[in-house]
């Protein structure tokens, strides 16, 4: 499985990330699943609700964030198809606060962003079993 | 009967059915309904035999949390949501 990534939604994914430094963002993918590879089409930033002294090492969204954007993906004809956020001053690789809350068969993107610059993005998984979350190839497509 | 509706990623483990119809006077039944119909729902649904703390259940707009939890009574009409809560983070110090 490849994640397909436009380049333009990931210099906006990293222009974010650059502009929430030092501090954690994030958002939902909304995409589709064709021949076992997942095709990002949008990405929708939302505001970080952890407490604003948490927030340097901690991102979270509400229920409604969920519902709505899930919502909104079907209305689309699009699904949700995963998250983004970003580590900052720390590597693009899941925590083990990201493997707790995360579920499967959903695509999970971190972002690294180091003295305001985004430095790397990395692409994740969560196996079936929940124990570990997986690498997974990321295509960024021009 | 009631209908839950599964959140996208969650649909593998239910035939890729959004919106499940199951019986029950209270949350808990038909969560344990749900889970008699899909028993691969459970270990991203509960831990220890409770509801994983991301893990949200709507009765309509209210989360049972702030009604009377899985003890909640169900209409035979309800409308419930299962709602993840998603969040995310690096290791807890600072650079």
């Amino acid at each position: 499985m490849a994640i397909i990534l436009p380049k333009t939604l990931q210099t906006s994914i990293f222009t974010q990330m650059e502009n929430t430094y030092p501090n954690e963002g994030g958002g939902f993918l909304l995409g589709e699943q064709k021949d076992g590879d997942v095709f990002i089409r949008d990405v929708i930033q939302v505001e970080n609700v952890f407490e604003s002294e948490e927030q340097y090492h901690r991102y979270a969204m509400t229920p409604q964030n969920w519902a709505n954007m899930e919502d909104k993906a079907d209305e689309l004809g699009l699904s949700l198809v995963g998250y983004y956020h970003s580590h900052p001053d720390s590597p693009a690789v899941p925590s083990e606060y990201d493997r707790v809350h995360a579920l499967p068969n959903f695509v999970y993107i971190i972002s690294s962003v180091v003295n305001k610059q985004a430095v790397d993005m990395r692409v994740w998984l969560l196996q079936d079993d929940r124990e570990a979350f997986n690498a997974k190839e990321l295509v960024v497509e021009d | 009967m009631a209908v839950i509706k599964i959140p996208t990623p969650l649909r593998v483990y239910t035939d890729n059915q959004a919106d499940i119809t199951v019986s029950g006077a209270t949350v808990a039944q038909i969560l344990e309904d749900l889970l008699v119909q899909y028993p691969d729902l459970k270990p991203h649904l509960f831990q220890e035999g409770k509801l994983r703390n991301f893990v949200n259940v709507f009765l309509g707009d209210e989360d049972i949390r702030f009604l009377s939890g899985v003890d909640t009574p169900i209409s035979d009409d309800a409308k419930l949501r299962i709602i993840p809560s998603i969040a995310g983070g690096r290791v807890a110090h600072r650079a």
